[in-house]
């Protein structure tokens, strides 16, 4: 199972998701940051990089960074939706690519958390670069807490 | 299969830091050294980072698998992945099995593991587009 962001527990608000998400190892270093969120979501954006390129002929950004974005995106709207950090491991996460992304352009990640359970979470999520009609990818992934309770 | 697996890694394998060797069957293996990089909770590997080995296997090996057509492109439509094991401080390794390599479609597994080979700490399977040159 593969742990996610940190469980904090203090009150959920949204400068402290900010800096969770732009401060730390793996979301940090691919330069994931907070746009929004809701009672059950989270918005999240990656910015194109050079580095983050997945073939070198075409300039497209690789998969795993989007992956890594939906994956934050989709967890940080479970702990939305609980109104509190548990921590948890993602189960499984499937992504639909549906088209590549655009080279240059921000792509910006929406994960929801649409049931929860008290071990077990839902969610889903989609990705794109500019037009939220025309997603390049599409997510579905399950998540369990890993403490007690 | 290519003579250099290390051009079958993308920039982004460079950004996570993996390595590419052979074992003595000729098959492809893929190392991620632990780093501040690859961190998801303290102690403790981010998932997103496990999914881009496994992804990088499993795509490296289909491209080496297409080396004798070098016009050849491929393209992921969709990748499951299951999380079985926290990852921990150490290496991590990824070696990927092409089920079927199609005209068209190739279906790959990949698994990632760290001590054990037997115990893997997450698994992907890739449906992938085959464009042949």
């Amino acid at each position: 199972m593969s742990d996610a962001l940190p469980a904090w527990p203090q009150q959920l608000d949204p400068q402290m998701i900010a800096r969770l998400v732009a401060g730390l190892g793996h979301s940090g270093a691919l330069g994931t940051r907070f746009i929004g969120h809701g009672a059950d979501w989270a918005e999240l954006a990656i910015d194109y990089r050079e580095d983050l390129i997945g073939d070198a002929e075409s300039g497209v950004l690789a998969s795993g960074p989007i992956v890594a974005l939906m994956d934050i995106a989709t967890s940080l709207s479970v702990w939305i939706k609980r109104g509190a950090f548990r921590p948890q491991a993602t189960l499984d996460l499937r992504i639909d690519y549906l088209r590549a992304a655009t080279p240059g352009r921000t792509v910006i990640g929406r994960g929801e958390c649409y049931r929860l359970t008290r071990r077990v979470a839902f969610v889903r999520g989609q990705a794109h670069d500019g037009d939220p009609a025309d997603p390049i990818a599409h997510v579905t992934g399950t998540f369990m807490t890993t403490d007690e309770g | 299969m290519s003579d250099n697996p290390a051009l079958l890694l993308p920039p982004y394998g460079g950004f996570l830091g993996i390595l590419t060797d052979r074992d003595a069957a000729g098959a492809l293996l893929f190392r991620m050294p632990f780093g501040y990089r690859v961190v998801g909770r303290p102690g403790f590997l981010h998932g997103g980072a496990i999914a881009g080995l496994l992804e990088i296997a499993a795509v490296g090996t289909l491209r080496d698998a297409l080396a004798d057509d070098p016009g050849a492109s491929v393209k992921p439509i969709t990748v499951t992945v299951d999380f079985m094991r926290g990852g921990r401080e150490r290496d991590t390794f990824a070696a990927a099995l092409i089920t079927r390599l199609g005209a068209r479609i190739a279906n790959v597994e990949a698994f990632a593991w760290q001590d054990d080979r037997d115990k893997p700490i997450a698994a992907a399977r890739m449906n992938l587009m085959v464009r042949r040159g």
